[in-house]
């Protein structure tokens, strides 16, 4: 098996949808139930949304990622909430735009790095369109711009279904990110916003994604 | 009895992590049911039953590294 992106099925269907602003867990209930309706053979999903500020602690995640104390958190009403994701630490905001693709992936052999890498390459060209450079980087997964982390990945995978996603910083509130040590590492984060100097249209964004996902992901919206 | 075998989860992947068990050693279980969780890089995979049967064995702790091909359980 050699996966490359030429042997992508093609013409896939997809529906998308776009849940605004919701809670973390319920989103996360919700990924669980179309993870089994495309096991059973519903089109796939690209699926937009923010949450409310929230850190999530991925399966490598360990406490000591999380600069916060308890008692800080818990002042500021910032929940934390372990999850059965690749990765660590990691923090959602308004601002930031998420993204849950639900997708076969045996349409990409079942190839866990080429998913993970075509998520990264999403986020590239989606910033292209906005004039940001930015990139992936040897060794670490995310993408960075001006050696800033930009956009975090991370997937969960079910019945060869992958879930969980990407979540690019859109118009972040960048303070918040000293709550925590992203993906464990002594990275400094970015955003849209920061790095062009204004604030960015989530709209504009997300029409934005969706073209850059057709293209790549070889699908068509049936909604 | 068989063997579940963690499966290729890519080129260059060459070992995961066991993150946890979804089963305990005498549980029933039906084919396809999700029974051990591995993470892999920022990824977590679900390995399911490969028939139904009964948890045998349990071969890997969990926070254990596993390679790819190396049998995580049996199930009779």
């Amino acid at each position: 098996m050699n996966p490359t992106s030429t042997n992508i099925q093609t013409d896939q269907p997809c529906l998308l949808e776009d849940w605004g602003l919701i809670d973390y867990l319920q989103a996360w209930r919700r990924q669980q139930a179309l993870v089994a309706e495309v096991v059973a053979g519903d089109p796939e999903r690209l699926i937009f949304c923010e949450h409310p500020t929230v850190l999530t602690l991925g399966r490598l995640g360990k406490d000591e990622h999380i600069l916060a104390d308890a008692d800080q958190l818990c002042t500021r009403g910032i929940p934390l909430v372990r999850i059965d994701r690749g990765g660590e630490v990691t923090l959602h905001a308004p601002g930031q735009l998420v993204v849950y693709p639900i997708v076969r992936l045996d349409r990409f052999g079942r190839d866990l790095k080429l998913y993970l890498a075509m998520l990264e390459q999403v986020a590239i060209d989606l910033l292209r369109g906005f004039d940001i450079l930015a990139d992936s980087s040897e060794g670490r997964r995310g993408v960075w711009a001006g050696g800033r982390k930009i956009a975090s990945i991370g997937i969960g995978v079910r019945k060869w279904v992958a879930y969980h996603g990407l979540a690019v910083n859109v118009n972040t509130d960048l303070a918040l990110f000293s709550l925590i040590r992203p993906c464990g590492l002594n990275v400094q984060m970015t955003s849209m916003q920061e790095l062009l100097g204004h604030a960015v249209d989530m709209v504009q964004v997300k029409k934005a994604l969706v073209e850059v996902w057709e293209r790549h992901f070889k699908v068509h919206r049936i909604l | 009895m068989e063997q579940v075998i963690l499966p290729e989860l890519g080129e260059g992947i060459t070992q995961a992590t066991v993150a946890c068990w979804h089963v305990k050693v005498g549980q029933q279980v039906a084919v396809d049911d999700d029974i051990v969780e591995l993470v892999t890089d920022k990824a977590t995979f679900c390995v399911p039953a490969p028939k139904n049967g009964m948890v045998q064995n349990i071969l890997v702790a969990e926070g254990q590294p596993v390679r790819i091909g190396q049998p995580l359980a049996t199930i009779r």
